[in-house]
C-alpha cells in the first residue's frame, strides 16, 4: 500500500491526503516527529529525503519527495480521468503548472509565518507576512477575473486540478500566520468552492464547510472529477 | 528573531503579583540544546535559557542582547532567574512563589509514557485555553468523530469541588467516538478535570484498554503576554502499542483543532465579571474557574469585574433536570 511519511499538522502532507481522499487511493500514513522532535532533520530520515522536508511518498517501492511533484504524481498515476492534472490541454497544463511554482511561495511566505507563530521557527515575520500579502493580492485578482469568466477555478479548465489543492491549505490557514483573509473576498470564496468538492477532507485547523447549498461551480466539474469507482 | 520578541527585552510588563510570584514552564527540557542560547517571553517580558555544559541543570535569566542560537556558558550567566524541572519541563518564575509546583502521582508509575506532546503557541490568553480545556460540550462540534459526535451532544450533570489549591471536576461523562488513540470503538468516557494553578490544567481518562486507570493529559500554559500563549501538551499515558510519535499526532490533531477556535475567541483575555457571557450547564466548571481566579486577585490575562455584582452571583448550573 501507498505510505505517505506524514505529518498531521504540516499544509504539504495535508495536500496529498486530499488528493488521495478525493481519488479514493488507500494509503498508509507514516507519522514523522515533525514537531517537537525535528526527525525529518535526523540522520534516519536522511536515508529517505536528504533534503530533510516531508512529505515522501513510498508507492511499492518507488519514492517521491516534493509537495507538488507529489501531486502531479498521484493525479497522473491514479486518476483515470485525466482531470485533475489535464497534460492533453497544453495552456491548462502550462497554468497548473505555473500555479504550482505559485504554490512554492506561498509555502514560502504564509506557510512561514504560521510556523513562525505557532511553533516558533526563527523567520522574520515583517518579511514572510508581507510576501504572503503580495502573492494573495495577485492570487485574489485572478481569482476574481476568473469568476467574472465563469471559471470557479485557479486553470482555465471548468474543474478543478492539483493546482487548487497545491494553493488551498495555505491560504485556508493562513490566519494563523496572522494574515488575515478579510482582505481577499475571492479567495474566500473560492475556498469554500474547493471544500465542496466529493471526497474532500479536512486537516486540524481546517472546518468543513456547512451544510447546505453548494456554491455555484463546484458540484458539476467536482462531482465527476477524479472518481474511478 | 521577530521583532515583537526584542521590542519588550527583560523587562516583564506584568505587575500583577498574584501572577509574578507563580512558577510557569517555559520548555521541555529535552528541547534545550547545551550551551546555545533559546528565547522565548513570560509575562510580557523576554527570557533566555540554556542548559549547561554536558546538559545537566537549566539556567533561565531576563534577555539581555543575546541572540536566540548563540553560544552561551551557563555557568557564567548572571542574575539567574530561579528553576524548577518538573514533569519534564524546565519551570521558573519572576517572582517570589511561597508555594512549590503542584504533583501528579502517575507520573511515578513505571509504565507511563511520559513526553512532551508539543509546545504551540496560540493568540489568546492563558486562561481562555484553560477553559476550552475544561469544556466537553464543544466536543461533538470541534473534534468531530474523535472526541465527541452529533447527536450524542449532552453534557451530563457533574460535580465540581473548589479549595483554595485547586478545583477538581468529577464525574463528567461523554460518548466519545474515539477517546484515543488506543480505543477501537465508540465509549462513554468519564473524565476527571483538576485545575491545581491558575494557568494549568489537567484531565485524567479513563485508558480504553483498562478500565481501573486513567490517562492523564495537562495543558501548562506559559503567558508570553496577556494575548499571546506558548501551551505546553503533557502527555502521561497508558498505552503499550502506540509509538511515541503516534501519541504526539493524536494529541496535536486535537489541540490543532482547538486552536482557531480560541484564536477567534474575543475578547482574548477572559472576563471574570459573572454578567460578562452567559453561562450554559456545561459550562459549570467554567464558572468555578472564572470565581477562583476572581478570589485569588488574578489580574493578568483576564478582566476584572469592575464591581461587586448587585444581586448574587448566579448558581452555577442547574441540577440534571432528566
Amino acid at each position: 500500500m501507498m505510505k505517505i511519511y506524514d505529518y498531521e499538522l504540516s499544509v504539504n502532507c495535508y495536500k496529498q491526503r486530499l488528493l488521495l481522499g478525493i481519488l479514493g487511493v488507500p494509503y498508509e500514513s507514516i507519522p514523522v516527529d515533525f514537531f517537537p522532535g525535528w526527525e525529518h532533520k535526523g540522520e534516519a530520515f536522511a536515508e529517505i529525503n536528504p533534503l530533510g522536508h516531508i512529505p515522501v511518498i513510498d508507492d511499492d517501492g518507488y519514492i517521491l519527495r516534493d509537495a507538488q511533484a507529489i501531486l502531479v504524481y498521484l493525479a497522473l498515476r491514479y486518476d483515470p480521468s485525466g482531470l485533475w492534472y489535464p497534460v492533453t490541454d497544453p495552456r491548462v497544463a502550462g497554468e497548473v503548472a505555473s500555479w504550482m511554482a505559485f504554490a512554492e511561495g506561498t509555502t514560502n511566505t504564509a506557510s512561514a509565518a504560521r510556523l513562525h507563530d505557532t511553533l516558533g521557527y526563527p523567520f522574520d515575520i515583517d518579511t514572510v507576512r508581507a510576501g504572503a500579502q503580495k502573492l494573495f493580492r495577485v492570487l485574489d485578482d485572478h481569482v476574481w477575473f476568473h469568476e467574472q469568466q465563469e471559471r470557479p477555478w485557479v486553470a482555465s479548465a471548468p474543474h478543478p486540478t492539483i493546482a487548487d489543492l497545491a494553493l488551498f491549505p495555505d491560504v485556508m490557514l493562513s490566519e494563523q500566520g496572522g494574515i488575515s483573509l478579510l482582505d481577499y473576498p475571492a479567495l474566500r470564496r473560492w475556498t469554500d468552492r474547493v471544500k465542496h468538492i466529493p471526497g474532500f477532507t479536512v486537516m486540524s485547523g481546517i472546518f468543513p464547510a456547512p451544510a447546505g447549498a453548494a456554491p455555484a461551480g463546484a458540484a458539476p466539474g467536482g462531482a465527476t472529477v477524479g472518481r474511478p469507482r | 528573531m521577530a521583532v515583537s520578541d526584542t521590542a519588550t527585552m527583560g523587562t516583564p510588563s506584568c505587575t500583577d503579583p498574584v501572577a509574578l510570584h507563580e512558577w510557569y514552564p517555559i520548555s521541555a527540557l529535552v528541547e534545550i540544546t547545551p550551551g546555545l542560547v533559546h528565547r522565548t517571553q513570560l509575562l510580557g517580558g523576554a527570557i533566555s535559557y540554556t542548559r549547561t555544559p554536558g546538559g545537566s541543570r537549566p539556567v533561565v535569566w531576563p534577555s539581555g542582547g543575546e541572540a536566540s542560537g548563540a553560544e552561551v556558558d551557563g555557568l557564567a550567566v548572571d542574575h539567574q532567574l530561579p528553576v524548577r524541572v518538573k514533569f519534564g519541563y524546565v519551570w521558573t518564575t519572576l517572582g517570589r512563589p511561597e508555594h512549590e509546583l503542584f504533583d501528579i502521582a502517575e507520573c511515578d508509575e513505571a509504565d507511563r509514557r511520559i513526553q512532551n506532546g508539543g509546545s504551540i503557541m496560540v493568540a489568546t490568553s492563558a486562561p481562555r485555553a484553560i477553559e476550552n480545556f475544561l469544556d466537553m460540550g464543544h466536543f461533538p462540534y470541534v473534534h468531530t468523530g474523535i472526541l465527541g459526535a452529533e447527536p450524542r451532544t449532552e453534557v451530563l450533570e457533574y460535580d465540581v469541588e473548589v479549595t483554595d489549591e485547586e478545583i477538581l471536576a468529577t464525574r463528567c461523562l461523554f460518548f466519545q467516538p474515539q477517546a484515543a488513540l488506543s480505543a477501537s470503538d465508540g465509549q462513554m468516557t468519564e473524565y476527571v478535570y483538576r485545575v491545581p494553578h491558575p494557568y494549568c490544567v489537567m484531565l485524567y481518562k479513563s485508558v480504553p484498554t483498562d478500565a481501573s486507570r486513567m490517562d492523564v493529559i495537562a495543558l501548562f500554559c506559559q503567558p508570553m503576554t496577556e494575548e499571546r500563549v506558548r501551551a505546553h501538551n503533557f502527555l502521561c499515558m497508558v498505552d503499550a502499542v502506540n509509538s511515541d510519535t503516534a501519541l504526539k499526532r493524536f494529541q496535536q490533531l486535537i489541540f490543532g483543532q482547538d486552536k482557531p477556535i480560541l484564536e477567534n475567541q474575543s475578547p482574548r483575555r477572559l472576563p471574570l465579571d459573572p454578567r460578562a457571557e452567559t453561562p450554559i450547564r456545561a459550562d459549570k466548571s467554567s464558572i468555578s474557574y472564572r470565581r477562583w481566579l476572581s478570589a485569588k486577585g488574578l489580574t493578568y490575562a483576564v478582566i476584572p469585574a469592575t464591581a461587586p455584582s448587585p444581586t448574587p452571583a448566579p448558581t452555577p448550573a442547574p441540577t440534571r433536570s432528566s
